[in-house]
């Protein structure tokens, strides 16, 4: 290998936002691209021992589980569903519009995906109270009060059920503080077709994050639920 | 002097021979490795230290064939290891049919002992010399792990089911008996001591204690507790299945499983009867979690598994017909009879 | 011998200004993004730690001079080894090498200017005081009492200490561990220099990557395990409580999910660091490059397939247990290639005994003997006996202490002179290091013994029979606690004291020797081009001569 030290980079003109470590932008968001990647790894195996708890626990105690998932509201799982596909597609608008170089269309994408987010928690709040009303959160006032020889069983699953969707409620917020960073830069102008690697990084967070409800919601809400 | 400075642990079980041979056999298979190295390390060193004519060595190339064989080697060797370390695991965890059944109970920071006669004990173990005993354990709290380091065994004791436990003692005296997983202040405290005694000797130990009989006590139980109200002996009813004969069978669920009615089975019944509920049969039976405690739990699966397996023993269950008093016929029964009930679930119940 | 290899007339004479002296002021240092200060910050934090827990050691071994037990409680033991335990693996073994040498070393071994964000980096470190302050709250407030491995349900329902804080810090101290390897694995596949190929990286760099694929991937199956147990502690209920179903031994197989991987995100970067060393001491490539670096990554996969293994008693199925134990004995063989490529290493080489050297061969001899003890182990009747018992605590002291505490301090020998421009005092380095190896052998061999014999880890009083192999561990502790105490003394002291370093004291190759002692900020003024293979003297040699007659 001889001296093939990037060649041209002493042609191009360095641009603003080039931190001093890299040699390109090519490579500074590849970088970055890499580093979300690798942290969407770490968190997968985070929900993941979650899921493994799941299926071990669905495993010993089936029917508890079947009788649990009866009293998870399928319509309010399904509009939350529905609102985060839809943020999922408002999120890749963003990419494209920052790609593009169109801000106003950016600014409007990001505004439209904090707003889905928002939807999506206020939601699960209502949700939320609902099983407080009905003495579904684990604890000495849990009651199952068509099953009640399940009930300590039937715990397991809200203990579970509350564990993971708040997690990734926590996610949520998470992210909506990732989106609100990126609406402010958005605002002042920072991105463009050459720099929009924290657009991209922000949106495979939030894919993600969606990704992790489509497998909580047939999980918690969907299956077993007829049988 | 050399009382002070014990380097090796006393062999009074059946395995420890066959494990202190395995222990021999590593140390000199991994010391003979280990010197290797450092016999290498230090005559290369000494060899090709530093000298004005050695400053910067020659290139020396790799040799494939050597690392294969460093690969290879060490490979095969601890497959040798495994093999054998296997091998011994998979008997001292298959308890021999005959063997004593003897409940343990840990509880911070103690042992209990339930022996099948009756005989209770804190901190020590009385065992026959040269018959296999087998230790059925529950922890009343924290996990604690019951360790006899002369006989070579070890097993965690948890607070969610039973584990077991065997060893066939071979020297009779008496034996450190420790807790060794960590299970609060006074962890270190938790010992005593397992007293292996001759037969004879054994007997008139067995002799000297009178205690309540576990049989009694728990077909006692189970009239307080009304478990006979749903669990009627003569046959299945409306709301429970019949506990008749059930100890050691094959259980059919709800959810399509099939698992078998072994000590754990029961356990999670009486304490988390949701869990696993027979085909058939709704979700109604409540939880006598905080109800009973381990040693009543003693009790009352000595009774269950005596149930319907008296074989030649008149018909111990059926006897009594009405359904609020099937244990009146059991309650007559001889002491004979009921030893064989307690003593039969280990022949067959093992499938 | 070593103002011998000072060149004077070496064509890279230390500029004024390096990365230490570039900036005066404590912000500048809390506020750094510099890789090199970063790396600092953690030497700083990481030795404090290390002596407070090596201060709970002591107060052991104190202890355990008697059988009775006289010199404290037993809650006070207990909470010395949990305390012990958890600072020494969380705050000092964990982080240690990665986040002290790795940090400093990475980017200049592979040619870059710093790690792929330097702003996480020092976000890694802030997390990583969080969790350090959190515990020492805890021992404030009180201490901890459950063990390092807080096995449930001790800890979520029984024990009356401060478990929930000490589970959040280290959480938190875990994710100071995932954005470091995170940054490590992005650094190496996008930032290297032209001409560093993969199989061209220092085998320090390869211990790293298999490092933090076990930090990226093992880490956050901790930190959720440890969040549900904060949980279950607060809430009163949760997925291990017996009493609605839970299983204590589900925590267990998610504790060691990571902790089992935990041991090798700290030997990993160690084996590295003596891959350097011993290539450096006999100036000869690595014997046997490729299968050295590629046992990195088969330790770092390996690793995650046996974590079961640490609960062969915990009543788990026989035939898993025949599974994990089989595969127990699969990653023992990259353990072996490497003792044996070490030592084929010196064969012909051209061999010098200074400190870094003297470490480097005493972690080849104790980590034998450390991971032959895990045969052992890892061989199922004879673990039954072995298990939970000083057997197992001699098997891992060889391994961290022995192995890493030894390799961390060839590193710091060895690098110190470009981490901070100076020398230390050969003769009393020397010195310590014998020290250190013959304490630590005093310590830890009778407790091989010990566990044989049958006596339990974690007791605060224990049968008389025991004692004599006691007094003898503790004994051996106290020379340990000299040998330690010795460089802590001579290298602040050689900070103003030592002879001046040149830019490669050892003669050794690799890029971080072409600069400056000590870096310059930037590290390389120009981004270097590779032209040889890893521990390649000719080759580097004459690159150095080609790049000093082109002005």
């Amino acid at each position: 290998m001889t001296v093939q030290a990037h060649p041209d980079s002493s042609h191009e003109e360095h641009h603003p936002r080039l931190q001093h470590h890299f040699e390109t932008m090519e490579q500074q968001h590849e970088a970055s691209q890499l580093g979300m990647w690798l942290f969407l790894v770490t968190e997968i195996l985070f929900f993941g021992a979650l899921f493994l708890a799941y299926a071990f626990y669905r495993w010993l105690y089936y029917d508890a589980f079947i009788a649990a998932s009866h009293h998870q509201n399928i319509l309010l799982g399904g509009i939350n569903t529905a609102v985060l596909i839809f943020s999922s597609l408002t999120v890749a608008m963003s990419v494209y519009y920052s790609q593009t170089n169109r801000r106003k269309g950016l600014i409007v994408m990001l505004i439209l995906t904090m707003v889905l987010g928002l939807a999506f928690l206020g939601i699960k709040a209502v949700e939320y109270h609902e099983h407080f009303e009905h003495h579904l959160f684990p604890g000495p006032n849990f009651q199952l009060p068509d099953a009640p020889g399940l009930a300590a069983q039937a715990q397991m699953f809200y203990v579970l059920y509350f564990f993971m969707t708040g997690l990734h409620a926590f996610h949520m917020i998470i992210g909506l503080g990732i989106y609100t960073w990126l609406l402010i830069r958005a605002m002042k102008g920072e991105f463009s077709s050459v720099y929009y690697a924290p657009i991209e990084i922000g949106g495979l967070y939030w894919h993600f994050v969606d990704i992790v409800w489509i497998f909580l919601f047939p999980m918690l809400y969907l299956i077993g639920r007829h049988y | 002097m050399f009382d002070d400075l014990p380097l090796f642990p006393e062999a009074a079980s059946s395995v420890a021979r066959d494990v202190d041979q395995l222990y021999w056999f590593l140390i000199a298979v991994t010391g003979a490795a280990t010197m290797l190295v450092i016999v290498l390390l230090i005559t290369f060193a000494i060899k090709y230290r530093r000298t004005p004519d050695n400053e910067v060595p020659d290139h020396e190339p790799e040799n494939k064939y050597l690392e294969y064989a460093w690969i290879v080697i060490p490979f095969i060797v601890f497959m040798v290891i495994y093999v054998w370390g296997a091998q011994l695991y998979f008997r001292m965890n298959r308890p021999p049919d005959d063997a004593l059944e003897v409940w343990a109970t840990g509880k911070r920071w103690m042992w209990k002992f339930q022996h099948i006669g009756g005989q209770q004990e804190i901190n020590e173990l009385h065992v026959p010399l040269g018959r296999p005993v087998k230790l059925i354990m529950a922890s009343e709290d924290v996990i604690h792990s019951f360790y006899a380091p002369a006989m070579r065994v070890k097993r965690d004791v948890l607070p969610s089911r039973y584990t077991t436990l065997w060893f066939e003692p071979i020297k009779a005296g008496r034996y450190h008996l420790f807790c060794a997983e960590y299970c609060g202040t006074e962890h270190s405290k938790m010992i005593g001591s397992v007293i292996v005694l001759p037969e004879p000797e054994y007997q008139a130990w067995l002799a000297g204690g009178t205690a309540a009989s576990p049989l009694e006590e728990g077909e006692r139980l189970y009239t307080a507790l009304a478990c006979n109200t749903c669990h009627a002996a003569e046959g299945p009813s409306a709301r429970g299945p019949s506990l008749n004969g059930l100890f050691g069978t094959e259980v059919r669920l709800r959810s399509g499983q099939n698992v078998i009615a072994d000590e754990n089975y029961l356990r999670e019944s009486i304490l988390n009867p949701g869990a696993k509920i027979v085909a058939g049969y709704d979700a109604i039976m409540p939880s006598f979690q905080g109800q009973v405690d381990e040693q009543q739990l003693i009790y009352l699966l000595t009774y269950i598994k005596s149930l319907g397996v008296t074989g030649g023993a008149a018909g111990q269950p059926e006897a009594g017909s009405t359904l609020a008093r099937p244990e009146s016929g059991a309650a007559v029964a001889g002491p004979a009879a009921r030893a064989a009930a307690t003593q039969a679930p280990d022949t067959e119940g093992r499938p | 011998m070593t103002t011998a290899v000072l060149d004077p007339n070496h064509p890279l004479e230390s500029p004024r200004k390096n990365y230490l002296n570039r900036e005066y002021g404590v912000l500048s240092w809390l506020l750094t993004r510099d890789h090199k200060r970063i790396a600092i910050l953690y030497i700083v934090s990481i030795t404090l730690m290390f002596f407070v827990g090596g201060l709970f050691a002591v107060l052991m071994r104190l202890e355990l001079l008697t059988p009775q037990g006289d010199l404290m409680t037993s809650d006070t033991y207990n909470k010395m080894f949990t305390l012990h335990g958890v600072v020494m693996i969380f705050f000092f073994l964990i982080p240690g090498i990665p986040a002290v040498l790795g940090n400093f070393l990475l980017p200049i071994q592979i040619g870059a200017k710093d790690l792929a964000f330097p702003r996480l980096n020092l976000l890694s470190w802030y997390l990583f005081m969080i969790g350090a302050i959190g515990t020492f709250v805890v021992v404030m407030l009180g201490g901890l009492d459950t063990g390092w491995t807080f096995y449930t349900p001790y800890s979520t329902q029984y024990s009356n200490t401060h478990v929930t804080l000490v589970t959040l810090g280290a959480f938190i101290t875990g994710f100071s561990s995932i954005l470091t390897g995170l940054n490590f694995m992005v650094t190496v596949h996008r930032m290297r220099a032209p001409g560093l190929t993969w199989f061209r990286m220092p085998l320090f760099i390869w211990a790293l990557y298999g490092t933090s694929i076990i930090q990226i991937l093992a880490t956050p199956v901790l930190a959720i395990a440890l969040l549900l147990l904060a949980a279950e502690r607060v809430l009163r209920v949760g997925i291990f409580d017996p009493s609605i179903g839970g299983d204590p031994v589900l925590y267990q197989h998610l504790f060691w999910f990571y902790s089992h991987p935990a041991v090798y995100i700290m030997i990993l970067p160690a084996m590295g660091v003596v891959s350097e060393v011993i290539a450096a001491f006999s100036r000869k490539r690595v014997f046997g490059y490729t299968f050295v670096a590629y046992s990195s990554l088969g330790i770092a996969l390996l690793g995650f397939l046996v974590w079961a293994h640490h609960m062969f008693v915990a009543g788990i199925s026989v035939y898993s247990a025949l599974i994990f134990s089989f595969l127990s004995m699969f990653v023992a063989v990259p353990s072996a290639i490497k003792v044996f490529n070490w030592t084929f290493t010196l064969y012909k080489g051209s061999v010098s005994f200074q400190t870094p050297m003297l470490y480097a061969l005493g972690f080849i001899g104790l980590f034998a003997i450390g991971g032959v003890t895990g045969l052992f182990l890892a061989a199922l009747g004879l673990d039954i006996h072995v298990h939970d018992t000083y057997f197992i605590v001699a098997h891992f002291h060889y391994v961290m202490v022995g192995g890493v505490v030894m390799a961390y301090f060839a590193g710091i020998h060895f690098w110190w002179p470009k981490i901070t421009g100076r020398m230390y005092p050969e003769w009393w380095g020397r010195l310590a290091a014998l020290i250190v190896f013959l304490g630590f052998n005093l310590a830890f061999f009778p407790q091989f013994l010990l566990g044989y014999l049958g006596m339990p880890r974690r007791y605060h009083v224990y049968v008389p029979e025991f004692q004599v192999l006691n007094v003898m561990s503790s004994a051996g502790a106290s020379v340990l606690g000299v040998g330690y105490l010795l460089p802590l003394v001579y290298f602040i002291w050689s900070l103003k004291f030592g002879p001046k370093a040149g830019p490669n004291p050892w003669g050794a190759v690799g890029l971080e020797w072409t600069i400056a002692s000590p870096p310059p900020t930037e590290n390389f003024h120009e981004t270097p081009a590779v032209r040889w293979e890893a521990y390649d003297y000719n080759a580097f040699e004459e690159a150095q001569r080609d790049r000093a007659g082109t002005p």
